[in-house]
């Protein structure tokens, strides 16, 4: 089981409801977010294109975080999700400066926090991560690759997609549609 | 134009706009490391080459300052932690992949040996100290029955410490300008520099502080040499790299690296060196300072340029 | 979903593994939701039904709250229409309206001068005694028609019932005058249908979506963005025209960056393309339209060339997607917009769309815009309403007949004594919208205010209209409260129910509460002659076969439509609500009431040198003004910056992230700086800013001070003669990197 997530720039109208849905969802305090908007603009007037990613922690299979975290904390779950156990993390920051896309932010109680795919509270019921399911524009797919009916491997087989920094060698399992 | 902002989100001070989750906290600890480091390298070298008498100060004094950088660099590691009561976590698993890990056990290993070692030669200080109990006393013989090999152990554990103050940095994929190799052995290069600077410092022996700025001008000179071919490499390569060497060559870094750290840190003290291993009268506490300094802003100047470099995307 | 099926895989295992992953998965501590699944306990977290108040579009959810009552999350009701299960950002983040310490906390008295900000609190019996003998007051001597409400939100419904049983129906919606009004007036006139919220648009189903200047996707009017994304999936053609590269134009095939104010000209060029080329639907044409040969000469002068020389867009781009539209015709929408008070000819350009619509064929198709139904209520048994004297139309002999809504712009005006009129407004209740922000030229608006006796504002926040209120009176968060049930227009008919999810906080108080109370206060008990809310609603839900129970659980109800004609049938026999029974190409309503019959295009005056023309616009995380201090949300966007190109920045000096202050060209300066956004997102001849933000209430800790506000800025109204709407897209705005000295303070 690979969980993975594609999210299509050309649906996404950037309207951040991804991030207050998972701020809601997964009680990130006010002041810090697990996903952001980003969006960016290239051209000249009126020659101009646009592209937007919520974006995430990536999940990578080859995540640097897992690598430099000295106590384990930062750890693969099932699926080949990237999680936090924050009774292991002592707080030290190496994930953080380890993270290429900078996904991870120092939670106020002191350890690390980011994106679960909302696995424990969501996934695990059957449920798309939170930010999946409250899209309006429907342009976020979740599921696992390696089944290879469900949503984000029909939509990955049938669509142009990249990832984001490949040269970073990270392997991100969150896919953007273009 | 091309305009890329975040929009929402990632309210993220400590990555926004560049990232800044290390302070002074972890230059200081990655200086003091290195400087106990090289003081305890150059104490078990000669202890092993049986120069001890020859190099007092190199051998019984300085390493007592080792076990005050060792816990002022372990508390200043502390105080950066953010889920400090969680410290022990570090102790419960050694994680090869991880430099943070294997550099808590170095130290773990590291910092109890320069305990040994200093209490070994606390009368040097304290000529009339007595240890009082028998059991101490008996430890105390067992460590000088086997010197040698507690030499062979602090030195080569000296070396690691001193390679993981860069290797810390260099681990960082992420950040490109600490990642590339070369940073593991400048930084050991510096930190025994500023081993050798706080021998000449502290010592009265004039043999021992000849031969220590010798070594002193060699280490700076591959120092030189190891931040030159560090230039050559960066720009050689990616556009992430070129990018990051130019905060150094013409960026926000230029002025501080090449005048704290190169020019007073490195050629001054080395000229003053020179000038003085010719016969010139100079002050003798100027060129080590400079060393010691230089060695501590290459430090904060690696650690805090490093947070500003990072990929495109 | 592979998901789901992982899932089962897991339950399968037995009980006693189950038990132990339960465990493992316990770390996460941050997650109040993360309950334990396999607890047969908790099988649902305690929700309760709601629709949303965030906005107007007024989404069904549900309500989460955690073990120990508080509320946590709020997401969309699968079964609704609206929102299909999905909230919007806004929606999502209406937590925070109810978490927001700024709160209005019990009802307050004003002491000082108006404006002023000083207040005593007041127990609710006070205030509404205060309130009762100044209304009595004001019946006394004007007539109770003095008094008038603005309302935006649905509690006003029910002071809407209280001032119409003391004899007003001056009831006014600035989302009339300052928004939508002038494309209902220009449908009503052409299909004798209005296009209703939500909008009629079968976007979903649509193979051509034309935006003039809508950008949806900054403005998040839910359905329509999800219909939209649909549309993108099934290869739709998106056409947007947009002097600013909007999100909506970052997705469509062709985006044309037209000359601002010349829109008309171009929707008259397509007309005339599509005629000349023969690309209408000739049957539908002939067989439901009025005036189609008057049009056809009418139009003739509107080449592409000429075009060309007054919007800017080369010929062939205007061919290209009149072509387009006419290849996925009748599937095709020219969207009416929704904010469309620009220029003062705007009930003009939405006649334009509509008659481009009705030639394409488009009215009545799958993919055009289908004809909705509304599940009906019967109202609570009450003696009829007292017939008013006089209406706000006295104000306004001969004008604006055409306006099939109350004109806010036209109340505040008539509140300003005049001795040109017998009467003037004399008391306002303002409902749930912040008027100083809503509605143009401020300084008319304060100049009302100073002239009335009563000025009774009902809101959840302070604002800056609140600030000039005689009496507050702080109503609880839709979170707390119970409402009217919500119906609206839809392909199928459904009604929604919005319940407390939780006590109200301080001492605020639901508006039917207030409305019953006052009403007792004023011996007018009758028209409120249910005890409470809940038997209210039963009673309704009872009528049309559900009840309060039920509703409770479900949120949301559909029913099936009583007719089968959500598009024509092929061939149908139609008779529009027009006086000529047809779609009206040419307008006998217009005609009659002295304006041109078929829309003419008259150029607008346009920005002098070192001035840009101010458009302003929507986040999609905000509703106007009412959302900036809600904590959730501005954590995604706390302040508005002023879209400037990257020419005209190089131009000025002006450095991304500067802040400046905009002084329009009646010498008006913001109040507060405004950060330099440089983009070559807007055109060189505009800036753009976000609306709402700039509030100058320095109760509200968040939004006090953040960004400018447009509305300070829009001093010159071009009032659309047709309907009273108010053309606000007329101001042009420079640069000052220093506030000057000797501005007054305005509070």
């Amino acid at each position: 089981m690979r969980y993975a997530m594609a999210i299509d720039t050309k649906k996404c109208v950037g309207c951040s409801d991804c991030v207050v849905a998972c701020q809601t969802e997964n009680n990130v305090p006010i002041g810090y977010c697990r996903d952001w908007i980003v969006e960016v603009t290239d051209g000249t007037y009126p020659q101009l294109e646009i592209e937007l990613r919520s974006e995430r922690c990536n999940h990578c299979e080859n995540a640097p975080c897992v690598r430099c975290c000295p106590t384990g904390a930062s750890h693969y779950e099932d699926g080949g999700a990237v999680l936090v156990t924050p009774d292991k993390c002592i707080g030290c920051g190496a994930c953080i400066t380890s993270c290429p896309y900078d996904a991870r932010y120092s939670h106020p109680d002191g350890y690390v926090d980011k994106c679960t795919f909302c696995l424990d509270n969501r996934v695990k019921k059957g449920e798309d991560p939170a930010c999946v399911s409250v899209c309006p524009t429907k342009c976020m797919y979740f599921g696992d690759l390696d089944d290879l009916n469900s949503d984000v491997s029909q939509v990955l087989k049938k669509r142009k997609w990249k990832t984001l920094i490949p040269e970073a060698g990270t392997k991100p399992h969150v896919y953007y549609l273009i | 134009m091309k305009e890329e902002l975040i929009t929402s989100g990632r309210m993220n001070p400590y990555i926004d706009p560049h990232l800044n989750i290390w302070h002074w906290q972890i230059p200081l600890y990655l200086f003091l490391g290195g400087l106990a480091a090289g003081i305890l390298f150059f104490a078990a070298l000669y202890t092993i080459q049986g120069k001890a008498d020859k190099y007092p100060t190199a051998v019984k004094i300085a390493p007592l300052i080792t076990p005050f950088a060792l816990v002022l660099g372990l508390i200043a590691l502390f105080l950066d932690l953010k889920h400090k009561l969680y410290f022990w976590q570090l102790y419960t698993t050694l994680r090869l992949e991880s430099p943070m890990s294997w550099g808590a056990w170095t130290l773990m290993v590291v910092t109890p040996l320069s305990f040994v070692w200093s209490a070994l030669n606390i009368r040097q200080i304290f000529p009339n100290w007595d240890w009082r109990y028998s059991w101490v006393k008996n430890i105390e013989a067992f460590f000088r029955k086997n010197i040698i090999t507690l030499s062979w152990i602090l030195l080569i554990f000296s070396l690691i410490l001193g390679v993981y103050t860069g290797i810390l940095f260099s681990a960082f994929n992420a950040r490109p300008l600490w990642n590339t190799s070369i940073l593991g052995p400048l930084f050991l290069a510096s930190g025994l520099s500023a081993g050798a600077a706080a021998i000449v410092l502290i010592s009265k022996n004039h043999f021992e502080r000849k031969q220590m700025a010798k070594i002193d001008l060699i280490i700076i000179g591959v120092e030189l040499f190891l931040i030159i071919h560090m230039f050559m490499g960066f720009l050689a390569s990616t556009q992430v790299q070129i990018d990051a060497a130019s905060l150094f060559l013409g960026g926000p870094y230029t002025t501080p690296f090449w005048l704290f750290v190169v020019t007073l840190g490195m050629v001054v003290p080395a000229v003053l060196e020179i000038l003085e291993l010719n016969g010139y009268r100079m002050p003798r506490w100027l060129a080590p300072v400079l060393i010691l300094f230089g060695s501590l802003m290459l430090r904060f100047i690696i650690a805090y340029a490093g947070q500003e470099s990072r990929w495109l995307y | 979903m592979s998901n789901r099926r992982e899932f089962i895989k897991i339950s399968s295992l037995g009980a006693g593994g189950l038990a132990l992953a339960a465990n493992t998965f316990s770390w996460s501590r941050g997650m109040s939701f993360a309950q334990d699944i396999f607890d047969d306990k908790a099988e649902e977290p305690i929700r309760t039904p709601t629709y949303c108040e965030l906005c107007f579009w007024k989404c069904a959810g549900w309500v989460y709250k955690d073990d120990i009552g508080d509320i946590r999350k709020i997401t969309g009701n699968d079964d609704d229409p609206h929102c299909n299960g999905r909230f919007c950002p806004r929606g999502t983040g209406g937590v925070g309206m109810y978490y927001d310490k700024d709160r209005l906390r019990r009802p307050l008295i004003r002491t000082g001068e108006k404006g002023e900000q000083t207040f005593r609190e007041a127990s609710w019996d006070e205030a509404f005694d205060y309130i009762a003998k100044k209304m009595n007051k004001i019946a006394e001597e004007h007539g109770p028609e003095c008094i008038a409400l603005f309302t935006h939100g649905s509690g006003g419904k029910f002071f809407s019932t209280l001032l119409k049983a003391f004899g007003s129906t001056n009831i006014a919606a600035p989302s009339f005058a300052q928004c939508r009004g002038p494309r209902e007036v220009g449908f009503l006139a052409t299909f004798g249908e209005l296009v209703l919220s939500p909008e009629r648009t079968d976007i979903r189903d649509t193979k051509c979506l034309v935006l003039i200047g809508s950008h949806l996707g900054e403005n998040m009017h839910n359905g329509q963005v999800q219909e939209m994304s649909d549309a993108i999936d099934k290869g739709a053609t998106i056409i947007t025209v947009d002097p600013r590269y909007s999100i909506a134009a970052g997705k469509s095939k062709y985006w044309l960056p037209i000359k601002p104010s010349t829109d008309l000209a171009l929707l008259l060029t397509w007309i005339n393309l599509i005629i000349q080329n023969e690309w209408y639907d000739k049957d539908y044409v002939e067989k439901y339209t009025y005036g189609f040969d008057v049009l056809k000469e009418t139009v003739k002068p509107y080449t592409p060339e000429w075009a060309y020389g007054i919007t800017g867009l080369k010929p062939d781009m205007i061919y290209d997607t009149a072509k387009a539209m006419h290849d996925a015709a009748p599937a095709v929408i020219i969207h009416p917009g929704r904010h469309v008070t620009w220029y003062g000819d705007d009930t003009q350009r939405s006649r334009a769309i509509a008659i481009l619509n009705a030639i394409l064929g488009s009215w009545g198709r799958r993919g055009g815009f289908y004809y909705p139904e509304v599940a009906s209520l019967p109202d609570y048994p009450h003696p009829p309403f007292p017939e008013p004297k006089r209406t706000w139309r006295d104000a306004f002999p001969g004008k604006f007949n055409l306006a099939n809504e109350v004109l806010s712009t036209g109340i505040c005006e008539a509140t300003i004594p005049n001795t040109a009129r017998d009467c003037s407004f004399k008391g306002w209740f303002v409902y749930g919208t912040n008027l100083i922000k809503t509605l143009p030229n401020r300084k008319q608006t304060l100049e009302a205010i100073q002239s009335l006796d009563l000025l009774v504002a009902i809101d959840t926040m302070p604002m800056e209209i609140t600030g000039y209120a005689d009496v507050i009176l702080p109503e609880c968060t839709y979170l707390e409260r119970y409402d009217l049930l919500r119906t609206s227009p839809h392909r199928e008919p459904n009604i929604a129910l919005r319940m407390p999810a939780a006590k109200p906080k301080y001492d605020t108080k639901p508006a039917w509460w207030m409305a019953k109370k006052l009403a007792s206060k004023l011996g007018l008990d009758e028209y409120f002659a249910w005890n409470d809310i809940e038997k209210l609603l039963d009673w309704q839900l009872k009528q049309i076969g559900s009840s309060l129970d039920e509703m409770k659980r479900i949120g949301v109800k559909k029913f099936p439509r009583k007719y089968d004609d959500l598009y024509f049938w092929p061939n149908q026999d139609f008779v529009f609500n027009t006086n000529s029974g047809k779609i009206e190409l040419y307008s006998t309503d217009m005609e009659n009431e002295g304006f041109d019959p078929i829309p003419k295009y008259t150029p607008h005056p346009e920005p002098p040198e070192g001035y840009y023309r101010l458009i302003y616009g929507r986040a999609p995380m905000h509703t106007f003004s009412r959302t900036i201090n809600n904590p959730n949300l501005v954590d995604l966007m706390a302040e508005n910056s002023v879209w400037i190109n990257p020419k005209v920045t190089k131009i000025w000096g002006l450095k991304n992230g500067q802040e400046i202050y905009l002084q329009n060209q009646d010498g008006v300066v913001s109040e507060f700086p405004i950060k330099v956004r440089a983009t070559e997102r807007i055109r060189w001849d505009s800036v753009y800013i976000v609306h709402g933000f700039g509030h100058s209430n320095k109760k509200l800790t968040r939004a006090f001070g953040k960004g400018a506000s447009d509305s300070e800025l829009i001093t010159n109204v071009m009032m659309d003669p047709v309907m009273g709407g108010t053309g606000m897209r007329g101001n042009f705005v420079t640069f000052l990197t220093e506030k000057p000295i000797g501005e007054e303070v305005k509070s």
